[in-house]
C-alpha cells in the first residue's frame, strides 16, 4: 500500500477564478485553500454561492478561467484523466447505472478502475457487507430506498480507494434517519483515513461532520476554520430570539440601552434576535425590560451561536435565504 | 472484512493504461445488459425488418398488390433484404445510443458517474459507439436470415454473398450509424425524442434507398436534373443500403469505390461532431 506522507496538502487551490459565459460576476472569485489529508472539509453555503462550482472544478467537470487547483500535486485542468484515479464522487442526483444490479453497480466501477476481476468481486461483496446492502446484492437499484441508493453511491465512491471522496450536498433530500445514518458512515470512513471534501447548506451537517468549514457566498470563501472557532467569531456565547406581539424595534432600543451584554441585534417582522456574551440570569432581565418597555413576549428561545450565525454575521444574511 | 480506503495518495497507472481498462469495462458493461436483456434486444431488432418483409414480400404478393415499380416482385425482394438490413444497423445506432444517452444525460443522469471514469472524456463517448457497433453487428447478423425467409412462396430474393465486402463493408457501415446515434443523442433533449424521428429518422429511413436502388432513382428529374438521386447523396443511409447490395446481392449499386470512402467520411463526421458534443455536454 502506497503509504506516501509528502503530500500534506491534498487539495490545493490558488487563486481559483471561475466565470461562465453570459453570466454575471464570477461563479468563483479567487478561491485559495487547502484541504489536509485525512481530514472531514466542508463547504458551506447558500445555493449559489459557488460550492458546486469549486467541486465541479476538483472533480474536472468545471474548467477553471483562471487560477491553479491541484490534488495530490497533480494539476486539475491538465491532467483531469490522472486526477480521476483518485477521486471519488457522491453526485446530489442518483447516477447509479440503472440497467445493472446492486452488486454488479460496485463490480463494474471496480472494473473501469482497472481493479481486476476477483479482487473487484471480493471489494464488492465487502463493501455491500460493510454498507449493510448485501440483502439488496441482486436486486434492481430501482428498489432501494433513497438513503440506501445513497450509500450505495459512497460504497462505489471509495470502490477505488481514492485519495479524496467528494460529496456534494450529500444528504438534501434524504429523509432524518437516512442522513443519521449517512453522518455516522462518513464519520467511520474518515476515521479508517479517508479524506472527505463536502458541500452543504446545512449548518448542522457542517457542524456535525466537518473537522474544518469554509464558509462561502458569492464565489468567495468568507471565513475557514473549526466549526469551534468559527463560532468564536460571532463574539457570543448566547443568542436569543424573541417573537413580539408589536414593538420589537422599542424592545431592541430599550435592550440595547439597558443590557450591555448585548453583542448585537437585528429586528426582522415580529422577531427580534440578540447575541449576547457573558450575560448572567439572561431571561428574567430580558422579560423585565421588555415588561418595562410595555413590549408583549409571545414566544422567547435560547440557543448557542451556530454555523448559521456566523453565516448571518459574515453576510448579513440567511443561510436558506437564496 | 472491509476495506481500508484513503491511503492511496497518487494515481498509480498511466493514463494510456488506466483509459484501456476503462474502455474495456465500458464496453463489457454494455454488452452485459445486452446479454440480460437478450430478448428484448432480439425482439426491438427483428420486429422492423419483419413487418417490412412480411408485408412488402409476403402480404403483398398473396394480395396481387404490385408495390409501386415495373420491376417483379423477385427483384423487389432483391431490393428489400439488403435495405432492411442497412435500416437495422441504422435503429441500432439509434437505440442503443442516441435512445439511452439521451435519457443518461436526462433524468437517470448516469452519465455523471459514468465520465468519472479515470479516462479521456471522449473515451467515454467512444465506448458507447463501440459498444453500438456490435450491437449493430449482432442486428445485421440476426436480421439478415429472418429478411431471407419471410416471403410469400414464389417470391425470390436472389441473394449473392460478397465476403470480402460483407467483412469489411458491414463493420464499416455499424460504426458509422453508431456515430450517427452519438450525434442524435448528445443533440437531442430527452423531451424532443419525438423531434427527432419526425425530422430525422424518418427522412433518413424513407429516403435512405432502403425499398429501391440509388440507381434507380435516375428517372426522377427536372429537365435533365437528376433532382432525387443528387439530393439523397446527403443521406448516409443511402451508402449503407447500397454498400449492403453490394455486399449481398449481384443488384446494380453505387460504386463501391464511392461507397467506402464517402461511408468513412461520413463516419468520421459523425463521430468528430458526436464527441464534440458530448464534451460540451459534460464539461462547463
Amino acid at each position: 500500500m502506497n503509504q506516501n506522507t509528502l503530500e500534506l496538502d491534498i487539495i490545493q487551490t490558488t487563486d481559483l477564478v471561475k466565470q461562465y459565459p453570459g453570466m454575471e460576476g464570477r461563479a468563483l472569485d479567487g478561491i485559495d485553500l487547502a484541504v489536509h489529508r485525512g481530514e472531514v472539509f466542508g463547504l458551506l453555503g447558500p445555493n449559489g454561492a459557488g460550492k458546486t462550482t469549486f467541486a465541479g472544478v476538483l472533480t474536472t467537470r468545471v474548467v477553471p478561467t483562471s487560477g491553479r487547483a491541484l490534488i495530490a500535486g497533480i494539476d486539475v485542468a491538465k491532467h483531469p484523466a490522472l486526477v480521476k484515479q483518485i477521486s471519488g464522487i457522491v453526485s446530489q442526483q442518483n447516477t447509479l447505472d440503472r440497467r445493472l444490479n446492486v452488486w454488479e453497480n460496485l463490480y463494474f466501477h471496480g472494473r473501469l478502475f482497472g481493479i481486476a476481476a476477483r479482487e473487484s468481486r471480493r471489494r464488492a461483496d465487502a463493501l455491500l457487507e460493510q454498507f449493510t446492502l448485501t440483502k439488496w446484492a441482486r436486486q434492481s437499484v430501482y428498489t432501494l430506498s433513497g438513503g440506501m441508493a445513497q450509500r450505495l453511491m459512497v460504497a462505489r465512491a471509495i470502490f477505488h480507494e481514492p485519495a479524496v471522496l467528494f460529496l456534494d450536498e450529500p444528504t438534501a433530500g434524504l429523509d432524518p434517519q437516512s442522513r443519521l445514518a449517512l453522518w455516522e458512515l462518513l464519520g467511520q470512513l474518515n476515521a479508517a483515513g479517508q479524506t472527505v471534501m463536502l458541500t452543504t447548506h446545512y449548518m448542522e451537517e457542517a457542524d456535525q461532520l466537518c473537522d474544518r468549514v469554509a464558509i462561502m457566498d458569492r464565489g468567495r470563501v468568507l471565513a475557514l476554520d473549526t466549526p469551534e472557532n468559527l463560532k468564536r467569531l460571532v463574539g457570543a456565547d448566547t443568542l436569543v430570539t424573541l417573537k413580539v406581539a408589536a414593538g420589537a424595534e422599542r424592545l431592541a432600543a430599550a435592550l440595547a440601552g439597558g443590557l450591555s451584554e448585548v453583542v448585537t441585534s437585528r429586528v426582522s417582522g415580529g422577531s427580534l434576535t440578540i447575541e449576547t456574551r457573558g450575560a448572567d440570569r439572561l431571561v428574567p432581565r430580558l422579560v423585565a425590560l421588555a415588561e418595562s418597555v410595555g413590549v408583549d413576549i409571545l414566544d422567547l428561545t435560547v440557543a448557542e451561536p451556530s454555523l448559521e450565525t456566523v453565516f448571518i454575521n459574515l453576510t448579513g444574511k440567511e443561510l436558506r435565504e437564496s | 472484512m472491509t476495506t481500508t480506503p484513503g491511503f492511496v495518495t497518487a494515481p498509480t497507472r498511466s493514463v494510456v493504461a488506466a483509459s484501456r481498462n476503462a474502455l474495456a469495462a465500458l464496453i463489457a458493461r454494455d454488452l452485459l445488459v445486452v446479454r440480460k436483456s437478450l430478448g428484448e434486444f432480439i425482439l426491438r431488432t427483428l420486429v422492423q425488418p419483419f413487418l417490412l418483409c412480411f408485408v412488402f414480400l409476403f402480404v403483398f404478393p398473396k394480395i396481387g398488390q404490385a408495390v409501386g415499380g415495373r420491376t417483379s416482385t423477385g427483384d423487389f425482394a432483391t431490393v428489400l433484404v439488403p435495405g432492411v438490413v442497412g435500416i437495422s444497423v441504422l435503429f441500432q445506432g439509434v437505440q442503443s445510443i442516441a435512445l439511452t444517452m439521451a435519457q443518461e444525460f436526462g433524468y437517470t443522469r448516469e452519465i455523471e458517474d459514468r465520465v468519472q471514469a479515470p479516462c479521456p472524456i471522449w473515451l467515454v463517448a467512444m465506448a458507447k459507439v463501440l459498444s453500438g457497433a456490435v450491437q449493430g453487428l449482432l442486428a445485421a447478423l440476426i436480421v439478415f436470415p429472418i429478411a431471407s425467409v419471410v416471403h410469400a412462396s414464389g417470391v425470390h430474393a436472389a441473394i449473392s454473398l460478397h465476403w470480402a465486402v460483407i467483412l469489411t463493408l458491414v463493420p464499416i457501415a455499424c460504426v458509422a450509424m453508431a456515430g450517427l446515434g452519438l450525434v442524435l443523442g448528445t443533440s437531442f433533449e430527452p423531451r424532443n425524442i419525438g423531434l427527432m424521428f419526425g425530422f430525422v429518422i424518418l427522412p433518413i429511413t424513407f429516403l435512405g434507398g432502403t425499398y429501391y436502388p440509388w440507381t434507380a432513382l435516375a428517372p426522377v428529374k427536372i429537365g435533365g436534373f437528376h433532382w432525387l438521386q443528387t439530393l439523397v447523396l446527403v443521406n448516409p443511409l443511402v451508402y449503407v443500403n447500397e454498400g449492403m447490395r453490394a455486399a449481398f446481392t449481384n443488384s446494380a449499386h453505387m460504386h463501391l469505390y464511392v461507397i467506402y470512402p464517402v461511408m468513412i467520411a461520413f463516419g468520421t463526421f459523425f463521430i468528430a461532431l458526436g464527441l464534440r458534443n458530448f464534451r460540451r455536454r459534460v464539461l462547463s
